[in-house]
């Protein structure tokens, strides 16, 4: 059964059977504004816990999203390329950013679960 | 996110009751964005009506017998052949022609003024107005006023609703409505709209007829800028600086020719120069190709690799549908049309010198 984290940088990973699925919390993208563009990553592409992975664009700003645990994307939102704005209206459903296979999975032990993270926000 | 330093709006609580998220800009708490979004309140300001509080912003009244004189020294400008009422876009330069600040000045009467200028460089504004008032038997008082703007197709409808009649005032025109008023028919946007200098309190009464109208919204910082890029117009401190000349920025029209020619303004022999050699950079609008916004800061190639110049100001243009920017090229490289890249965190992304403005101004001229 899936199980969801959550990371001080305002991420949630949707876990199930070693794959990760990542996108920002709806706090995140409240704080972000409306997003006009998202620069996705290369399927295959190798990451460390705190590399970029995405950079998401606001009408005002760019910001980086960072890999929250090591592991390889397998997959990104494709669909995020045509309607940038599914992460402001479904954050944590359609607007997820990208798929990575987990490389240490201990490392989840480090992050929030959810009632952690409500309190993290406050 | 607020230092001590900073300095608030009279009219804060305003916002927070309105649920602005706020953010710092040129030493103040500014409120960005209300619960509509930047998207929603720039739609809307093209649409309607936006209303924004520019407080931060700088009145100045310039008085006295030796007025004229001195805004003829101060700025490239023939003050005296300016109609009461009449408002002019010009700057205050240095000697070496680069733009200290630009602003908006109108003339209320034979030897009154009034200076709108930036947040930013009000402190050194009115420095160098002190300075020079002392050679021209000229008062310069900066006013304790709420600054407010309110643009688009339905501002003059919307205050005519609140009491305040603008029927015969056209763009770049400010007058004196009530006492200790200021109102001129000017803006940031690109849209018809008005800028008002008020009293506190009278300020409070306005904002609350305006917003009983559904036609106003409150528009937030973020939205003005995208307004004001997708409109072609400058930002000081990323598309104007002490050392941009007006030659360079491509606002030589804000300069008569007579006034050019005549040189009695604090940087008018740098600026022949200037002019005599051309500009070896020029300001121009840019059009990235593709959805993903090229930012202030960003450098721009030609299609050897070799360097071209750099972007001032960029984002997305919500009434465009697509990203805005510009910047400043070198001269040979101006011309609409021309292809240029931009760098974005090593993506060379194709962008196009093309002309500005990207949406039209809708000035009511007459």
């Amino acid at each position: 059964m899936a199980k969801t984290y959550f990371t001080e940088d305002h991420e949630w990973l949707r876990v199930d059977g070693g794959v990760a699925t990542v996108g920002i919390t709806d706090y995140a993208q409240e704080q972000l504004g409306d997003l006009v563009f998202v620069e996705l990553p290369e399927i295959g592409r190798k990451l460390a816990k705190g590399d970029t992975a995405v950079v998401v664009e606001s009408v005002k700003a760019a910001s980086d999203v960072y890999a929250p645990v090591d592991g390889e994307i397998t997959e990104a939102n494709a669909s995020l390329s045509a309607d940038p704005s599914l992460v402001n209206s479904a954050a944590t459903g359609d607007g997820w950013l990208w798929k990575m296979k987990l490389s240490d999975e201990s490392q989840l032990d480090s992050l929030m679960d959810e009632a952690a993270y409500k309190a993290h926000i406050g | 996110m607020t230092g001590e330093d900073t300095k608030h709006l009279p009219l804060e609580d305003l916002h927070q009751a309105a649920g602005a998220r706020f953010g710092a800009f040129a030493g103040w708490s500014m409120p960005l964005t209300y619960p509509p979004g930047v998207m929603k309140e720039h739609l809307h300001t093209r649409e309607h009506a936006g209303l924004f509080d520019i407080s931060h912003m700088k009145l100045f009244e310039v008085a006295g017998p030796g007025a004229t004189t001195l805004l003829n020294r101060a700025c490239p400008l023939d003050a005296g052949a300016l109609d009461i009422s009449q408002s002019k876009y010009t700057f205050f330069l240095n000697e070496a022609a680069g733009i200290i600040d630009d602003l908006i000045v109108t003339r209320l009467g034979d030897d009154r003024f009034m200076v709108v200028a930036n947040a930013g460089n009000a402190v050194e504004d009115e420095k160098h107005l002190r300075a020079l008032s002392a050679d021209f038997d000229t008062r310069v008082e900066p006013l304790d006023r709420i600054f407010l703007a309110i643009q688009g197709p339905d501002a003059w409808a919307a205050l005519a609703r609140a009491g305040i009649e603008t029927g015969s005032l056209l763009f770049m025109h400010g007058i004196e409505p009530r006492q200790n008023w200021f109102m001129s028919r000017s803006g940031y946007t690109g849209e018809d709209g008005f800028e008002l200098g008020l009293p506190e309190k009278d300020a409070r009464d306005l904002f609350a007829k305006l917003l009983e109208d559904e036609r106003v919204q409150w528009i937030g910082l973020a939205a003005r800028d995208s307004l004001r890029l997708e409109a072609g117009l400058c930002l000081h401190g990323q598309d104007l600086t002490p050392e941009i000349d007006p030659a360079s920025a491509g606002l030589m029209w804000a300069i008569p020719k007579e006034v050019r020619a005549a040189g009695g303004f604090i940087g008018a022999d740098a600026l022949r120069s200037i002019l005599e050699r051309g500009p070896s950079q020029k300001r121009v609008g840019l059009k990235p190709d593709g959805r993903q916004p090229v930012r202030a800061g960003a450098a721009l190639v030609d299609a050897d690799g070799n360097p071209a110049g750099h972007v001032t100001s960029g984002g997305f243009g919500p009434s465009t549908g697509h990203p805005v920017a510009m910047g400043y090229v070198n001269a040979v490289l101006a011309k609409a049309g021309t292809k240029l890249f931009a760098d974005v965190r090593g993506t060379k992304i194709p962008i196009d010198v093309t002309p500005l403005p990207f949406t039209p101004h809708r000035y009511r001229k007459g």
